[in-house]
């Protein structure tokens, strides 16, 4: 594998265990980095108002996620729409640490993904199950996520993208060897993907949770499925009190397997991010780019 | 033999798996650890574990542990955390992100005191902008202090868990070893 691609696995193998937040100003990412956040998502807008306000959303001014790089030490990502490989260029050109390839903004290209192997930048990625996981990866992609419906506060999705792609993990580690080319064509993906899953029954890189987190208890619930962190979105800064949510769903990232301390520190956060339940929304983001 | 990783945030499962390829018994801190001979602090964020380490009561203990002479192997975040601005312990003093962002990071090989040529892997890595006098300087890259010994701690601004050399764990394992004596 090229050195790149592994390097750039490697910066998310350090992102394990730790919560991404999105912030849109400087002194919002410099709240996250202070609760302990080990990397953030630059935006203009929070997937929940990029939601309210419709139209077409684009990558955010550089100017801006300039701003928040120079406010924290920890590594930036910042989105470009699916398949917009000139605005995946831009984002390279500051020099980001990670792009997230997103659906939350509204796609470039309804086939095609951005070829992200031609990047020296790594790239994240949606995905709902374990074919979309794997075809991301084979285009570059060296962290993957799921495609949690965002800005809604509703975990459901999350779940779900994470619940079907362990299930399909663990399917293909019971295969025989000779079934998994079969596999390969069911799935759209490459053999040599399949094998790697088939024989360490997980993704050859860091899979995180993503949509939908609002409560240390939602962070819990997705590191307990499987996730090995947590993009939380409009979860913090849409609350009553991000400062102390953001603090407490770190803390629950750290200790998802500890009810008792799950219990201290779901008490007092204010009042959670109002939230929208998937039968109550128009747009499945999680629809887009497959 | 046990040896403690502090798994707060970041890459300690790596370290874990490296040590099992060694036969050696870990922990994993949050847990019980008092009966550990061993510690490692691994990559991750320095920031994140930091205010966790605080959070979760772990700040003390952990530094005491190392001043009482619990050897420790820290690595990239872990150098930072052991550094004179965070637990304190070692006197030396990390400069972050020394390599600039991840467009910055990089694979090479370079003489390690002791062991010979070593690959090492940087992922906005630190390096070693100051030493105090106890310190024992053991890698350089390009001028640059990237592995450091004082006593009963060790870091490495790399990240040795993330290749296939054994080496610089087998070397901590060694500081475990003569200091159980």
């Amino acid at each position: 594998m090229e050195d790149r691609t592994t390097l750039n696995r490697q910066l998310a193998q350090m992102l394990k265990g730790g919560v991404i937040m999105d912030v849109t100003t400087p002194e919002q990412a410099r709240i996250a980095e202070n609760a302990g956040a080990c990397a953030v998502m630059a935006l203009e807008r929070i997937p929940a108002d990029i939601r309210a306000a419709g139209g077409v959303s684009r990558m955010s001014d550089p100017k801006m996620i300039r701003g928040i790089q120079e406010a924290v030490t920890i590594p930036v990502m910042a989105k470009c729409r699916i398949g917009h490989f000139a605005e995946a260029q831009i984002l390279e050109a500051i020099e980001i640490d990670y792009i997230d390839e997103s659906e939350v903004l509204s796609p470039a290209d309804d086939i095609y993904h951005i070829d992200k192997r031609k990047f020296k930048v790594p790239f994240v990625c949606g995905a709902k199950d374990l074919g979309e996981a794997l075809r991301r990866i084979s285009e570059g992609a060296t962290m993957i996520r799921t495609k949690g419906e965002p800005g809604t506060g509703d975990i459901i999705q999350a779940v779900r993208h994470m619940r079907l792609m362990q299930s399909e993990i663990r399917r293909l580690v019971s295969l025989n060897d000779d079934e998994l080319y079969e596999a390969a064509k069911q799935l759209r993906v490459p053999f040599d993907l399949v094998q790697y899953v088939h024989e360490n029954g997980k993704l050859p890189v860091v899979n995180f949770a993503a949509g939908g987190v609002a409560t240390p208890a939602d962070a819990a619930l997705m590191m307990q499925l499987g996730a090995e962190g947590v993009f939380v979105g409009s979860g913090i800064f849409k609350s009553g009190n991000p400062e102390k949510r953001a603090q407490a769903i770190v803390k629950a990232v750290t200790n998802y397997n500890n009810p008792a301390v799950l219990a201290s520190l779901s008490e007092d956060l204010g009042e959670a991010m109002v939230g929208i339940n998937e039968s109550e929304i128009q747009l499945l983001m999680a629809e887009r780019g497959k | 033999m046990k040896i403690a990783i502090l798994a707060l945030q970041g890459a300690f499962a790596e370290h874990e798996q490296m040590l099992k390829s060694l036969g050696v018994e870990t922990t994993l801190i949050r847990e019980h650890w008092e009966d550990a001979s061993g510690l490692i602090v691994p990559g991750g964020e320095s920031t994140s574990m930091m205010r966790i380490m605080r959070d979760e009561g772990l700040f003390e203990p952990i530094r005491q542990a190392i001043l009482e002479g619990l050897p420790v192997l820290g690595t990239c975040a872990g150098l930072i955390m052991l550094d004179r601005n965070h637990l304190g312990v070692m006197d030396i003093k990390a400069r972050r992100n020394a390599y600039g962002r991840q467009l910055g990071s990089f694979n090479t090989e370079a003489d390690f005191k002791g062991i010979g040529r070593v690959p090492m892997t940087f992922i906005r890595a630190p390096y070693i902008e100051e030493a105090g006098p106890e310190v024992e300087i053991l890698a350089r890259v390009d001028g640059k202090a990237v592995a450091a010994r004082q006593g009963n701690m060790l870091v490495t601004a790399f990240h040795p868990e993330l290749t296939d050399d054994t080496r610089i764990h087998e070397l901590f394992l060694s500081i475990v070893a003569n200091q159980n004596d």
